[in-house]
């Protein structure tokens, strides 16, 4: 299908990364990597700094020190693509699930572009590719949470991204849609992109991630999710609170 | 009744003022469709205010006012997100700030320009009736040179509109589209200010669209809708100031808001 990109062969490397944001160093010390098929779960309690990381890697926010690398991603084309919180989102703006999607591809080309058949041919088959082919004509605030997200999801698909960062992902989406939003970031994580997903609770799904980062203003750990979860990091991420969160639920899921 | 929609044509001054409503009546709900799913009325009421200056200015300088008014709605709304950005302080803070010191500007000028005389009326209430052929020409290119930017920077606008950080991650100057709009936000109030005046020119920015959208579900068809309710509502006003000798810019501004309320009364929200 012509949604799928060339192989993407992107990767992402952070490097002893420093952001401020509101007056204060929001994170410090940050390093890792990540390569191309990778999906990534971002963890840590509200105001950890994942939003900030996203920021950062998307060029939005300065960084203070170290250096943020996308190789093989163009910028510019659009090829970094980035699902919102869904408090950043004007909610009142009456556009549908085509519509939406279609900003991806229109977008992609100059700001004069109108869209094509050609295009809405491939906003069509994202839409079907995230399961929302029956909800193409529904404005977005009928959708569920979790719908929500997917169409967002075939924006970056539209706008061929090979770097997907999910901010907040799982804020309102009832845990049955959290699975089917992992299981469609599944497919695009086997076709070589990269997946970064911020969430503050990973206890159901974490065992679904290739690797888990562990973020509270610095990196507290990184890497597959059985090695990351034991109780000492879960301390570091949210404080005596965070053992009992093991031992209860990500604990008997992960290990 | 066909006289009541001919016989006024027989007058030059009528068939000037026909054009320019339907230019406003246009013209303002389209943009305004963005003034209303954007939370931007205030932005729309305080440029219409901060135009003073700029018209005192050209009756000053015996240039058309509104070619004067242009340049300072532009100047306004770019101010207005600098002020905000630079000094820390939200967007509402800024326009009430600009807004009061600008309209008070051009009060000053009026007061100490003794020389010129203007009818603070006009200004304020408009006078559609009065509408030079320059008048209508500025308004037509000023009509041609915005509804070319909403067409050639629909899906920008779109997108900037509904998801401003992540159309910012997609393209860091996306934020030009917010400048851009502010640009053809003041053209069309400076349309609108001819037929309505500075206070009413609100009644075209704002009652259409909301009517639209609570009509029609996407907005596209929500902008139609909008500018056909809008010229609708200027066409009718007209006609009736001219049959029953009442001031056209309070006649279409009612016209408009009683559309307003019957569709609010006997419609269901299309809007969860």
């Amino acid at each position: 299908m012509s949604t799928d990109p060339n192989p993407h062969g992107a990767s992402l490397s952070i490097q002893d990364v420093a952001v401020e944001f509101d007056g204060h160093m929001a994170l410090r010390d940050v390093t890792f990597e990540v390569d191309a098929g990778t999906l990534m779960g971002v963890v840590g309690p509200n105001g950890a700094g994942k939003s900030t990381l996203f920021n950062a890697i998307a060029g939005l926010l300065p960084v203070r020190r170290g250096k943020v690398t996308l190789h093989r991603v163009d910028q510019k084309s659009g090829e970094l693509a980035y699902v919102p919180q869904q408090e950043s989102v004007n909610w009142r703006f009456p556009v549908t699930a085509t519509d939406v999607v279609m900003m991806g591809r229109c977008c992609r080309q100059g700001w004069f572009r109108r869209p094509g058949k050609k295009d809405r041919e491939l906003v069509n088959a994202c839409l079907g590719r995230v399961g929302l082919w029956d909800h193409r004509a529904a404005l977005m605030t009928e959708l569920s949470g979790g719908q929500r997200q997917r169409v967002f999801v075939a924006r970056a698909l539209a706008q061929e991204a090979s770097v997907l960062l999910l901010d907040e992902a799982f804020s309102g989406v009832d845990v049955g849609a959290q699975e089917d939003l992992v299981e469609v970031l599944q497919t695009l994580r086997d076709e070589g992109r990269i997946v970064l997903l911020a969430t503050h609770d990973l206890t159901n799904l974490a065992g679904r991630f290739d690797q888990v980062l562990c973020l509270n203003r610095h990196v507290c750990a990184c890497g597959p999710p059985d090695q990351v979860f034991t109780s000492e990091v879960m301390e570091k991420l949210y404080g005596a609170h965070g053992v009992r969160l093991t031992m209860d639920g990500a604990g008997s899921k992960t290990t | 009744m066909i006289d009541f929609v001919v016989a006024p044509l027989e007058y030059g001054f009528m068939v000037r003022a026909l054009i320019g409503s339907v230019l406003v009546g246009v013209m303002c709900p389209l943009v305004g469709a963005y003034v209303v799913t954007r939370n931007l009325a205030f932005l729309g009421d305080a440029l219409a205010h901060a135009v003073l200056p700029g018209m005192v200015l050209g009756f000053m300088a015996g240039i058309n006012p509104t070619i004067a008014a242009v340049p300072t709605g532009v100047a306004v709304a770019a101010l207005v997100r600098t002020v905000s950005r630079r000094a820390g302080l939200s967007t509402d803070t800024s326009i009430g700030i600009l807004f009061a010191a600008m309209f008070a500007l051009g009060l000053v000028m009026l007061a100490t320009a003794a020389t010129i005389r203007i009818d603070m009326e006009d200004l304020l209430l408009g006078q559609i009736l009065a509408m030079s052929p320059t008048g209508i020409y500025i308004s037509l290119g000023i009509t041609a040179l915005v509804i070319l930017g909403l067409f050639t920077l629909h899906h920008w606008l779109l997108f900037t509109s509904f998801d401003p950080v992540g159309s910012q991650i997609f393209n860091r100057r996306s934020n030009l589209m917010d400048y851009a709009l502010l640009v053809m936000l003041a053209l069309v109030i400076v349309i609108g200010i001819q037929a309505a005046g500075v206070i009413l020119v609100m009644a075209m920015l704002v009652t259409p669209a909301a009517t639209a959208y609570l009509l029609v579900r996407r907005f596209v068809p929500m902008m139609m809708a909008a500018a056909v309710m809008g010229a609708a509502a200027a066409v009718t006003g007209l006609y009736i100031s001219y049959h029953f000798n009442l001031p056209a810019g309070p006649a279409m501004t009612l016209v408009a808001s009683g559309i307003f309320v019957l569709v609010a009364s006997f419609r269901r929200r299309a809007h969860a």
